[in-house]
């Protein structure tokens, strides 16, 4: 199966897990293992660097892509300085950047993101940004030097699916960095949803940590992205209001 | 507009005529929501809802698991100093008890910061008594100075302040907020704060909003359950949260339900509060707002806290010693109120672990 290249990197997974909700740091790396994820999530503003055993990096296979978020920012700025303290703290150069001045829904800002993209990029940063499917705002974020865009299927955490299916198909059409389905992914099927529209990765992070067993799901949603990765390159057949018979009746004229 | 308008919205609202008119039938079409109104909220604080605890707390836990999951915060707090100049009738600080005052020297501030930094806490709560003579807000600055060399998160839990002063030790180091209103009955409040700057209500009611508009990271705030009708005093900490909530979206808000326990003193009415009673009120908060984190101190029972676990608690404070230097053994203060789980941190992780949670050291530093 094709690769996806994100910031000139090639991943064979097109799985992105996050690190947050578990029920315990000694889990994680099972998960990793049977997702077999390659890029994994944390938000910077967790992280303990002065307690070996609290750590949550010391938890991570040393070959997986770390893609510290912003989680916590409520503006371009605060963005900016947590990207730059997570690349001076060793997290890399990538980095998903998290603007939320809404704590109710956890609805990300993409005015503030746009910006923050813009400074980060130019720094040098491989940036990932998290958005509400907005065509412009999309547009104005791969201008901003985005590698990636990453647009909301439904409110983080909420489990709901793809609920932001058309924007996101739009999405999948006209832009031409990676789309990546962030938030809302609830159960294997809707990440092959996901995958089977044509979305280049999916990010999940609820529906994993949460699970009664989160290594077993984790493979799961392995299977489930590769199968919809399969089925849009094999490309799935159009959807029709009424069925269509295999044996039409007029046939004969041909 | 202030939280003072909304409280006052109900002035002369019969609460147990509502709480009478509530059927089995609106309390089932309550729980089938996505989401749910004031009037809906105070369904689920009556005395019919509490057949439908079980299923409140079904809904509670998916709510917490989705938004939260399935990690605890763990702090703990410091008392800084026990000088006080209200007369809170239930209140062990009050500044007619005789009791053995204490404020902390800075030296002793960072000697109590070592000894809790060790421990592995990066999330502290400073409180002091309710004194601006004793516990300036020179002084907090001072403390707060020394507590960022050591922990990523500071809260205070002081008297309430202007908004300047809130943005004043904001850019010292401060990021929480944790004021309890006591009682949202402007009535009993005034009983029962006899005197001091406390006795006033609205001065006290309108401080968290003011910390908002300083831009604190997170507020905590809650009704000491037991001094007056806990419904009507959940049901106003609830759309307290709901206040905030819609004005200040990007605030992290928790909610606490304190009960009143023992102290020094004298104070002999408190109403009783049930675990029931409180678990109902914390059910209520969560599917009420669901973004609102629950906070459960060792004033509760150890085992009545364990069990609290998967109706919703985000955090929880942890070796607490309610004396002032109680964290390094100096000389003590007296103390506030007696606590009741007095487990040490390495109990308390295990029983966290034990209930399929994550304890967590750290969610938050200001960057």
């Amino acid at each position: 199966m094709n690769k996806l290249v994100i910031g000139g990197t090639e991943l064979d997974s097109r799985l992105f897990i996050g690190t947050g909700k578990y029920s315990s740091n000694n889990i994680l790396p099972k998960v990793i293992k049977s997702s077999k994820t390659q890029v994994v999530t944390v938000a910077l503003r967790r992280v303990d660097l002065s307690n070996e055993e609290e750590n949550i990096l010391n938890y991570i296979d040393k070959d997986c892509i770390l893609l510290p978020n912003t989680s916590g920012a409520r503006t371009a700025e605060e963005a900016v300085r947590i990207a730059r303290l997570a690349k001076a703290a060793g997290c890399g150069n990538w980095i998903k950047i998290e603007v939320i001045s809404d704590n109710k829904y956890l609805l990300p800002d993409n005015k503030e993101t746009i910006k923050a993209t813009e400074i980060l990029a130019k720094e040098g940063f491989i940036v990932l940004p998290y958005m509400n499917p907005d065509l412009m705002d999309a547009k104005r974020m791969v201008e901003a030097g985005a590698a990636a865009v990453m647009p909301l299927g439904a409110p983080i955490g909420s489990n709901r699916g793809i609920r932001t299916k058309e924007m996101i198909k739009i999405l999948i059409d006209e832009i031409d960095v990676p789309i990546i389905v962030d938030a809302g992914i609830g159960k294997p099927s809707d990440a092959t949803l996901a995958m089977e529209m044509g979305a280049d990765a999916v990010l999940v992070n609820t529906a994993l940590a949460t699970a009664g067993d989160p290594i077993l799901m984790g493979e799961a949603f392995a299977q489930a992205v590769e199968a919809g990765r399969k089925a849009f390159i094999s490309k799935v057949g159009p959807e029709r209001a009424k069925g269509e018979a295999s044996s039409p009746l007029t046939g004969f004229l041909r | 507009m202030s939280f003072y308008e909304k409280v006052k919205d109900f002035n002369g609202f019969n609460f147990n005529n509502f709480f009478n008119s509530i059927t089995e039938e609106k309390i089932e079409h309550i729980l089938v929501k996505d989401r749910v109104n004031e009037e809906d909220f105070l369904s689920l604080l009556s005395p019919k809802a509490e057949k439908y605890l079980e299923e409140m707390a079904q809904i509670a836990h998916d709510i917490s698991i989705n938004n939260f999951g399935r990690a605890i915060l763990l702090y703990t707090p410091m008392y800084l100093s026990n000088y006080c100049v209200n007369k809170c009738l239930y209140c062990g600080y009050n500044v007619e008890n005789g009791i053995r005052r204490k404020k902390l020297a800075l030296g002793e501030v960072e000697v109590e910061a070592k000894a809790i930094y060790e421990m592995g806490y990066r999330h502290i709560l400073i409180l002091t008594g309710e004194s601006r003579k004793h516990s300036p807000i020179s002084y907090i600055k001072d403390c707060v100075k020394i507590l960022k060399k050591y922990f990523s998160s500071i809260a205070i839990e002081i008297y309430p302040l202007e908004e300047d002063e809130y943005r004043e030790l904001i850019c010292s180091g401060v990021d929480s907020l944790t004021l309890y209103q006591e009682v949202y009955d402007e009535d009993t409040y005034k009983s029962v704060h006899v005197a001091g700057a406390k006795s006033n209500y609205k001065y006290r009611l309108d401080a968290p909003e003011r910390a908002a508009k300083a831009k604190i990271h997170s507020l905590s705030i809650g009704a000491l359950l037991g001094l007056e009708d806990w419904r009507k005093e959940a049901f106003f900490t609830g759309l307290h949260g709901k206040y905030i909530e819609k004005n200040y979206p990007d605030i992290e808000l928790t909610l606490s339900t304190p009960r009143i326990r023992p102290h020094a003193g004298s104070f002999e009415y408190v109403r009783e509060v049930t675990d029931k009673n409180i678990v109902q009120a914390m059910l209520a908060y969560k599917i009420f707002i669901h973004r609102a984190g629950i906070n459960i101190t060792t004033r509760e029972r150890a085992e009545f806290r364990d069990n609290l676990l998967p109706l919703g608690v985000t955090k929880m404070s942890a070796s607490v010693s309610t004396e002032v230097g109680g964290h390094s053994n100096n000389e003590k203060g007296d103390k506030q109120f007696e606590i009741d789980d007095s487990r040490n941190l390495e109990d308390i992780k295990f029983a966290i672990k034990a209930k399929g949670y994550h304890h967590i050291f750290k969610d938050w530093e200001p960057i």
